[in-house]
Parts: C-alpha cells; structure tokens; sequence
C-alpha cells in the first residue's frame, strides 16, 4: 500500500480532513554518531530515540513533560524529549544515557547511582542520570535556581535543597529520592 | 493524532509568510503546544518553527531598560545576572516555574502564549469548556475551582492564566513587540492578556500571522527590590494556587512608589492598580499593608471551591511586601 494511503487510513478514525505530512529527511546526531533518517514531523524526539532507532535507554513515562524519564541532553541542555519533535533537533548533538559511560566504565553519575543506592524499579533512571550529569554543568556555570540567594550560584556551598529544587522534574515513583540526592551530591562534592 | 506539516522558518519575515497557511502554527519550546495536540486539543495543521530565529538575545537598551528577545529560553532569562540584579521579580517568576528541563525548551513568546491549565479545558473528556468549543458551556462552574479564577471571570469562563513570567512582566510595565502582515507594533503587556468576557476561547490580542518578537522591560531602578512570591500545593513544579509580583521604591519607610501584580486569580495577570495608588507616599505600617492587601482582593467573586483564594491572595500581598520591605532592612 502506497505511504500516503496508509497516512489516509491511519488518520481515518478522527474523522479529520487533515492532510498527510510525508516523512522528511532528517539528521540526527546521537551519542557523536550520525544518523540520516526520514521521519514523519509528527514524530517526537522521544519516540525517534526509541522506536526508529531502537535506543530504548530514554524511557517513556508520562509522555507529558511531567514525569521527566525521557530527559536527553541537546547541546548539553536537559530537556524532555517527549515534548518535542525529532524535526527540530536536525543538526543538534544528542546525548542520550547509552552516550554517558559504558557498561565496564560508567559515567562518574552512573557509578554513584550505584554507590548509593539511588534507585529501586531503575524506571525513572536513565532520566535522573541524564539529568544530574545536566545539572552538573549547571552548577559550573553558577546558575541560580528559585532557592539561590545571591545573583549567581555559589557552587561550593551547594545545598541538598538546591539539589532538590533542580531535580524536581524527575519523579521517582519508588521514593528514591533520599539516596538520589546522596549520590547527586557526593559526585558534585568530588568535583568541586 | 493527526499529521503535521512542519518547515523550519529562516527569518521573522519567513515565519510571518508560512504562518498564513490555513492551520498554521508557530512553535518554538513546544511545550504546551505539543502537550495540547497530544491530547486533540490544539490542532495544528503546518508548524513554523522560529526556535532558530534570531531572537534569543536579552540586551540592555541605551535608555536603561531591557529588550528580551521572544525565543530567549525561560533558563536563559530566569538565571540572566543583569536579569537578577535589575530585575529580580522576573527570575524569581520564572524560577519558580515548571523543571529545568522545561525551562531549557519554553521560551519568552510561547511562554506569554500558553493556555490555561484549567482540568476542564485540558481534558477533552470534559464536553463542555467555551475555551475549547464556543457555545458548549462550562463545567468548571459546577466543578472543582480550586486553581480557578476569583477577579475578572464571567459566567462562560472562570479559567485563569498559568504563566508566572507575564505577572513579572505586568508589575514590571513591560511592552509586547509584535510582527504580522501588517507591520509592527507594540502592545503594553498588561493589554495583551484578554479576559474571557463573552470570548473565552481568545486568550489574547494577539492577531492571525503576528509573530511575538521581543518583550521590552522600561528602566525601573526601584525593580532590584522586589520580589515574586508564588503559593502552591507542591514545593516546587506547580502552577500557583496565587502568586503576587511585588516591586517598591522606598524612601527610609515611606513608600515612594509600589508595583503590585497576581497570578492565579483571574484570566490575565492582575494589576493590583488600587493597592498600589494606597500605598503611594504613604509610611510603611503593618496597618497600611493589610489595607494594600485587602485593596487587591476588592471585587473578588469567588465560587465555593476557591473561596480560600480571596484570603489567601491577600496575605499573600502583604507577605509579598512585608518581604521586600525586610530584604531592604525595613522593619514591618
């Protein structure tokens, strides 16, 4: 069956005169490799990480930007990639949780997820990794968050408040928040 | 879901001749937008994406103010030193709103353009929402109101606006510059927001085609003291129950001028005119600030379920004042 008729077909059930957008050519570049796709625009970064490029590390939670699971990095920056589209990433470097470490050598945020304990189901994970090795450069660069005083943040004397506030858009439906805090600060302690 | 045409704009003019395509959309975060389309709420049919237009700097202007460019990320601006320093209201709104993650994709314009978070409207389970379906009703009016509208509502709309960077930007006099088929203009930001009148499904003044292209901040050196307090049911990643943006030039304790704005009370943010011309060339007290609180809750209608809204909003206010009196070693 030709692409536009099974477009035709899929969109059928919502009775809805919109036109079928094509796949479009796409460059992606994932982890420091390059991957020339097409993609339908509709598609979110999310679901092009995982399903059309099988790197299925980036979890689907919410599918909201409530849950923070599918937390990937673009150029460098911490954002959901359920909220959006692969399209608009052509060109732009992405790191997902398979770029961070390998299995024989993790990521320093990886080994100290493991050290203490910062998980149980392991779900919400990938995302909280992601996003702490974020947070890391955050905090180089002194920004302030809602609970910093100053102009700019004093790295040496983060608090776990400040770690708290910054990881509030991971949740963690196991309650592993105490010791992903732990690990979050012990790997900024080591780097300060 | 249905399909989406999508082309990448390469200036504002571009982006101002793809959006007059039937069903066009600009995006730029996608935040809200693709959370909306998501759930069959917002439709689009060809997005124009301007994320990558050139509107991402924040610059001082030779008269003092601040130009914000539209596509300058909520991170960008909330965590800006010039931004903290001058105009500390605005990061602490913004800071306090949605994660990083969030805050690393929204931007300035769509932040000013995102629609309420009322569950009636958010929900397409919910048949009726004027917002949603003119003419269909609303359920909120015999539903839950706890983060409903309290000032400014009318019997087809009681939703409010979510953002808490636009209450920022109403104390702070700040102007909305506009692109469209017709050339440029400015609005002031406290006219840019709609209330929903017989028209709820208008949020704002905004035209067919016009792209936000920068909002400007006036020279107010009084904004370093001031302060965005935002009540909520979570710490952090909430939307305001009530939040009250707060500005005021003090002279020892005799307030010279004040700026008083609230969220999550009404469907635009809400200038608390009133308090404010209270408070002007008045001595501080504990008395004149409950006064000022009471004045910004004058003519609140609340609905059963966020009656607590009206005294909440004005302890708020007076929190909100006591705290930047104190942050400036006044005594009240």
């Amino acid at each position: 069956m030709p692409q536009d008729e099974q477009g035709v077909m899929e969109q059928g059930a919502h009775a809805t005169s919109s036109p079928y957008a094509p796949p479009q050519p796409l460059t992606l570049r994932i982890n420091g490799a390059e991957h020339q796709l097409d993609i339908e625009p509709r598609v979110t970064l999310l679901d092009a990480l995982r399903e059309v490029l099988h790197l299925t590390g980036t979890k689907k939670g919410c599918d909201r930007g409530q849950c923070g699971a599918c937390t990937v990095l673009v150029d460098g920056q911490r954002i959901n990639s359920c909220l959006t589209l692969a399209v608009m990433h052509d060109g732009r470097e992405i790191t997902t949780v398979e770029g961070l470490g390998q299995q024989d050598q993790p990521h320093p945020m990886q080994q100290a997820f493991m050290d203490c304990d910062g998980f149980q189901c392991g779900y919400c994970t990938p995302g909280q990794v992601c996003s702490a090795v974020a947070l890391l450069d955050e905090i180089k660069q002194r920004q302030a968050s809602s609970v910093t005083e100053g102009e700019q943040l004093e790295p040496a004397s983060l608090s776990e408040d400040e770690i708290r506030e910054r990881m509030s858009g991971n949740l963690c439906r196991c309650g592993a928040y105490p010791n992903i805090v732990k690990a979050i600060h012990s790997v900024v302690l080591r780097q300060a | 879901m249905q399909s989406i045409f999508y082309e990448r704009a390469r200036d504002v003019n571009h982006a101002i001749a793809l959006a007059s395509e039937p069903g066009a959309k600009f995006i730029g975060g996608g935040t809200n937008l693709l959370d909306l389309y998501k759930s069959g709420i917002e439709k689009p049919v060809h997005l124009v994406d301007v994320s990558r237009l050139s509107l991402a700097g924040i610059e001082e202007l030779p008269n003092g103010g601040l130009r914000i460019g539209a596509m300058a990320t909520n991170t960008a601006v909330g965590t800006d030193p010039l931004v903290r320093q001058r105009y500390r209201v605005l990061s602490e709104a913004l800071l306090n709103g949605a994660t990083t993650q969030l805050r690393n994709m929204a931007t300035v314009g769509g932040n000013l353009l995102q629609r309420t978070r009322c569950y009636y409207f958010t929900d397409p389970a919910f048949t009726h929402c004027n917002k949603r379906e003119p003419g269909s009703g609303c359920d909120a009016l015999e539903g839950h109101q706890r983060i409903h509208a309290i000032l400014g509502a009318s019997p087809h709309c009681i939703a409010t606006h979510p953002s808490d960077m636009a209450v920022a930007l109403a104390a702070l006099d700040a102007v909305v510059h506009l692109q469209g088929p017709n050339g440029e203009r400015q609005v002031p930001l406290i006219d840019f927001h709609r209330l929903p009148e017989d028209h709820p499904e208008i949020d704002t003044v905004i035209q067919p085609g016009e792209l936000i292209t920068a909002v400007e901040l006036p020279p107010m050196p009084f904004a370093r003291q001031s302060h965005y307090l935002k009540v909520r049911d979570r710490a952090s990643y909430a939307f305001a129950l009530v939040s009250v943006a707060v500005a005021l030039d003090l002279d020892g304790d005799t307030v010279r001028d004040a700026r008083i704005a609230l969220g999550g009370v009404a469907h635009k943010p809400w200038r608390a005119a009133e308090a404010e011309a209270l408070l002007r060339g008045q001595a501080f007290s504990p008395e004149l600030l409950a006064r000022a609180g009471a004045a910004a809750v004058n003519g609140a209608q609340p609905y059963p379920g966020n009656a607590f809204k009206v005294d909440l909003a004005r302890r708020a206010v007076v929190r909100a004042l006591q705290t930047v009196i104190r942050k400036t070693g006044g005594q009240v």
